[in-house]
């Protein structure tokens, strides 16, 4: 396979320990645009592969934005678009004011957050290399995977296929694009 | 591969304490799990006991748009309804549906924070219940607005008519708490179901199957990135989630307890409304996985542990909910208000006298057995006294709406309230409504979490652990 067409080299792992084992190795070995493929979120994998995540903050802007935001409109409507003098209570009663601002603050981090981890993981995403590699389906059920993609400067067809073999996978396959 | 055969989990493993302790069945490998869990759902055939209750289930739902389609031809008067008497069923419903939610969002969120790993096998389910027990809650203040039709009018929008919703009063709170706590509900449960969606689609054989499962997936490839932002999003909603659950119910009880009726009029509402959601959601929760375990042999995954540890939070929900009602009569006399006083005591020997007595039953007298672990670890036991809470708690939004309101406190504008056909047929359609909803997620959706499932498998040490 040449690499006009060539994604990336897998291998595959029995277990998630050798998986981590194998991302901190060619993570030591230069390697960065590479990503592993796991049935459940393995502890430290996405570290070990020098993965960076910017959801928190995502997060904390949107339940920020959501609070602020339903707070001038409690005011902008009690107070100002249409005042109500109800037993003399002051218009701008902002006691009154707090569970909607609490609730609309969830609401606002909660679709940052949902929405944020969906966009920022491109998906919908129906087409991707990785679907081609006919054992990919374990990828969900028992098995482990370790893609080392062309794009990386490293990348060498013949050499990373001698690299991965040292990571001692049950076998290396190409991963057409 | 074979299905892990139920005899296996009888060699239940017991902690220091004598509580059963193991989460899975020794020696459960990650095929077993995906079969188990899969085949459910990619299998054809649904067992008997499906059909059945899918049927009844289905029959009720057609008699709640009967009901329906007839309120909106009539209006609301051919509810039970009056004045004095003006919230009838759809505002217990709407309370009692709500509180059966709050389990659901405890589960998931709440015990995920304290790592309560034997969470695992339950959440899903959980999280299902309570979007559709919220969804059945959200139809009775609509059902009860009149004209449902124009429901937008409770939302903020710059309308042509000039007028604002007033947010000083908690029934537009109560839009807010209700209509954020569905969608991040509706959001909490997809995102968990995401990575099994795809695991369904790898496992698929029939074309459609992977059709269906395929598009639903979005594209999830289990890659270590995508993980480390999903766990991420899903720590966070369940972070947000918990404070959520406490105000939603909080925010249903200050419809009330801002209000000046004596029975409403209470500090005490927010909290005791909050245990009392709990202790209905975990009735619930028991009263639907118990048949469900039982029916789809699901033994060696959710353990007696998960029913022993829900029927301790359901206890201990159900005595806070017992001491609610304690104070409640407490202060009552306390008060020395006249109003007060005659509020408990029209409450307890009034013409509605005997539904207060019953719940006492249900709610207190009943939930008593669970001191005994061994009814605490019958499934026949449990599904019992759950079953009681259930309907304990229905009884109890009907006390504490019907009764307070019957009386209050001039006797001239005194009044009964009795529910007509339309009233039951709402109450049992809903009920219809909730299950058919149930029936199809068990059929078309992984039931439990099993990429969950599969990290109990990858540390057997966590699944054990007492």
């Amino acid at each position: 396979m040449n690499d006009e067409v060539l994604y990336g080299l897998a291998a595959e792992f029995e277990t998630h320990e050798q998986l981590v084992r194998a991302a901190e190795e060619s993570y030591a070995h230069g390697f960065r645009k590479m990503d592993g493929y796991a049935p459940f979120p393995v502890d430290g994998l996405a570290e070990a592969l020098g993965k960076k995540n910017h959801i928190p903050l995502l997060v904390l802007l949107g339940g920020i934005l959501g609070g602020s935001s339903a707070y001038f409109m409690e005011w902008f409507a009690n107070v100002v678009s249409y005042p109500i003098n109800i037993g003399g209570r002051p218009l701008h009663s902002w006691p009154a004011f707090i569970p909607i601002t609490f609730e609309l603050t969830v609401l606002g981090a909660a679709l940052t957050a949902f929405f944020g981890s969906l966009v920022l993981n491109g998906l919908p995403h129906p087409y991707h290399p990785m679907f081609n590699l006919p054992e990919f389906e374990r990828a969900s059920q028992d098995r482990f995977f370790l893609c080392i993609e062309a794009r990386d400067p490293q990348f060498d067809a013949i050499k990373t296929r001698e690299f991965l073999q040292t990571l001692v996978p049950i076998q290396v396959s190409e991963v057409a694009r | 591969m074979k299905t892990i055969p139920p005899n296996e989990q009888s060699r239940t493993r017991m902690s220091p304490l004598g509580y059963p302790s193991n989460l899975l069945a020794p020696g459960t490998t990650y095929e077993q799990v995906n079969e188990t869990i899969g085949s459910i759902v990619l299998k054809n055939r649904q067992p008997a006991p499906w059909w059945i209750g899918f049927v009844v289930a289905f029959g009720l739902l057609m008699i709640f748009f009967f009901a329906i389609s007839w309120l909106l031809l009539r209006g609301v008067g051919v509810w039970g309804i009056n004045i004095p008497v003006a919230w009838g069923f759809a505002i217990v419903n709407f309370v009692w549906w709500i509180g059966i939610g709050h389990a659901g969002t405890f589960i998931s969120a709440i015990l995920l924070l304290l790592f309560q790993h034997w969470r695992t096998a339950i959440n899903r389910f959980a999280e299902a219940m309570t979007l559709f027990a919220v969804a059945c809650a959200g139809l009775f203040p609509l059902l009860h607005l009149g004209r449902p039709w124009v429901f937008y009018w409770l939302l903020p929008y710059p309308d042509t008519m000039g007028v604002w919703p007033q947010f000083r009063s908690p029934l537009v709170w109560d839009v807010f708490a209700v209509s954020t706590y569905l969608l991040v509900s509706i959001m909490f449960w997809f995102l968990g179901l995401l990575p099994d969606l795809a695991t369904v689609r790898d496992r698929a054989k029939k074309n459609w199957q992977k059709k269906f499962y395929g598009v639903l997936a979005l594209g999830w490839r289990n890659s270590a990135a995508h993980w480390q932002r999903h766990q991420i999003a899903y720590l966070l909603l369940a972070g947000l989630a918990t404070p959520l659950v406490l105000s939603v119910h909080s925010v249903v009880s200050l419809d009330f307890a801002v209000a000046q009726l004596p029975g409403w009029h209470s500090t005490i509402f927010p909290p005791y409304f909050v245990a009392g959601a709990i202790y209905s959601g975990f009735a619930m929760v028991l009263n639907i996985v118990i048949p469900v375990r039982k029916i789809y042999h699901l033994e060696a995954l959710i353990t007696e542990r998960y029913l022993n540890n829900m029927a301790n939070v359901m206890f201990a929900t159900g005595l806070m909910v017992g001491y609610g009602y304690f104070i409640e009569a407490f202060m009552s006399w306390y008060s020395g208000d006249i109003f007060e006083e005659y509020m408990m005591m029209n409450r307890a020997f009034g013409p509605y006298g005997w539904i207060f007595w019953g719940l006492m039953l249900c709610n207190v007298i009943v939930p008593q057995a669970l001191w005994s672990a061994r009814i605490r670890r019958n499934p026949l036991t449990l599904f019992i006294v759950a079953f009681f809470i259930n309907v304990g708690m229905w009884v109890e939004r009907f006390v504490i709406v019907i009764t307070s309101l019957h009386r209050d406190f001039v006797p001239s504008s005194w009044g009964m309230f009795f529910p007509t056909i339309w009233d039951w047929a709402t109450l049992f359609g809903s009920v219809g409504l909730f299950l058919t909803l149930l029936f199809l997620f068990v059929r078309f959706f992984p039931m439990i979490s099993i990429s969950e499932e599969r990290e109990l498998v990858a540390e057997p040490a966590k699944a054990n652990a007492p």
